[in-house]
């Protein structure tokens, strides 16, 4: 039988408004990445003394530091809101043979995170 | 004519095969009628001005899933896409995405068909029961189980949506997963086992990234990006008792 296929365009993902999230959701995750290591570098600074804490700090004002590290940010902030939004299709939960609607798991996760930051400025400002 | 109010412009992608060396815009002009689909539009001009135009549709009430086209770009059943929700139009008309073209709007469906059974989407008994012994029973709750995914009329919408069977071809997609996922949650079934194994693949569960358009697309609302979801839950639950137990107590 004599078809035609249609090849996908490499730009596929600008096409549409939610292939873009999508991918931009992907995206996010190489800058969650680079969080977790900015994170481990500080912490290592922090065990190796005030002398490498000193140029950890050097290097975390440097303006193009500072600039990834919001760009950082908005991806990690993209990346909560798009992946609490997609948790309640993940999980099936029932309670008492019901399901749980979509909008509770939903909050739950906000307050989950509202109590974990409360806690950390909590120990930070102590 | 009384309901008619004007008319709109139909951008109908055209491929004869052997005659073309790709799809071509043609253009036509339909009444714009409050009750009229894009179906009916294409139905107009079959009827009248091009009797060449060629597509599937069979009960133009979304049931038979035969009718499934890109209008504007996305996946509809166009029996259910209204001519006024596109005004002034024009309206463009392709067909599905991510599958060879055969003809104008028709699609070649044999990749789909070819997946489907091999999730194995029937119940699987390790013993069957004599017929003396009577029917298998299913409470109310058993049903509602499962019902939502049972829903699923293969329009093949969700596979014209998902960019990633669009990029790679060999992923069984959004319907087969939500069929298998149909079987396993039937109170009757016992071969959940089997289509794990196929699923478990690469091309299986894995080779979704959750984009979720399949679920945004689907006219009965089988939502199939959620059952992937699950899947994908199940197989990783099975990965990890596979690892910490031994074989025997699995």
């Amino acid at each position: 039988m004599l078809t035609y296929r249609r090849l996908v365009s490499k730009w596929w993902w600008v096409r549409k408004r939610t292939y873009f999230v999508f991918v931009m959701r992907e995206l996010s995750s190489i800058f969650i990445a680079w969080l977790v290591v900015y994170l481990l570098v500080l912490v290592s600074a922090l065990s190796r003394g005030e002398a490498a804490y000193e140029t950890f700090q050097d290097f975390a004002e440097h303006p193009v530091v500072i600039v990834f590290n919001a760009v950082a940010l908005a991806f990690v902030v993209l990346h909560t809101i798009t992946w609490f939004a997609l948790t309640p299709k993940a999980m099936d939960i029932q309670l008492r043979g019901r399901p749980v609607p979509d909008s509770v798991v939903l909050a739950s996760q906000y307050v989950g995170l509202a109590v974990v930051s409360a806690i950390i400025f909590w120990l930070v400002t102590r | 004519m009384a309901d008619s109010t004007g008319s709109i412009g139909l951008r109908v992608s055209r491929y004869r095969p052997g005659v073309d060396d790709g799809p071509q815009w043609q253009e036509y002009d339909v009444p714009l009628r409050k009750e009229w689909t894009v179906l009916d539009a294409l139905n107009h001009v079959k009827n009248g001005e091009d009797p060449t135009l060629s597509f599937r549709w069979s009960c133009r009430m979304g049931i038979c899933g035969s009718c499934g086209m890109n209008v504007d770009g996305e996946p509809r059943l166009t029996c259910g896409a209204f001519l006024g929700d596109y005004a002034p139009g024009p309206i463009r008309v392709e067909p599905l995405s991510n599958f060879p073209v055969i003809r104008d709007l028709v699609i070649d469906m044999t990749d789909f068909m070819e997946k489907l059974p091999r999730v194995k989407p029937w119940i699987i008994r390790d013993e069957e029961m004599s017929i003396d012994e009577g029917e298998y029973l299913q409470t109310p709750e058993e049903l509602d189980a499962y019902k939502q995914f049972s829903m699923c009329i293969n329009c093949m919408l969700c596979y014209a949506a998902c960019p990633i069977y669009g990029l790679d071809p060999d992923f069984v997609g959004p319907a087969a997963i939500a069929l298998a996922e149909r079987y396993d949650l039937d109170s009757r079934d016992q071969g959940a086992r089997e289509r794990l194994d196929v699923l478990i693949e690469h091309e299986g569960v894995w080779g979704c990234t959750f984009v979720g358009e399949c679920t945004r697309v689907c006219p009965k609302h089988v939502d199939p990006a959620g059952a992937i979801q699950r899947y994908k839950l199940k197989a990783a639950k099975e990965s990890v008792m596979a690892f910490l137990l031994p074989r025997g107590s699995r």
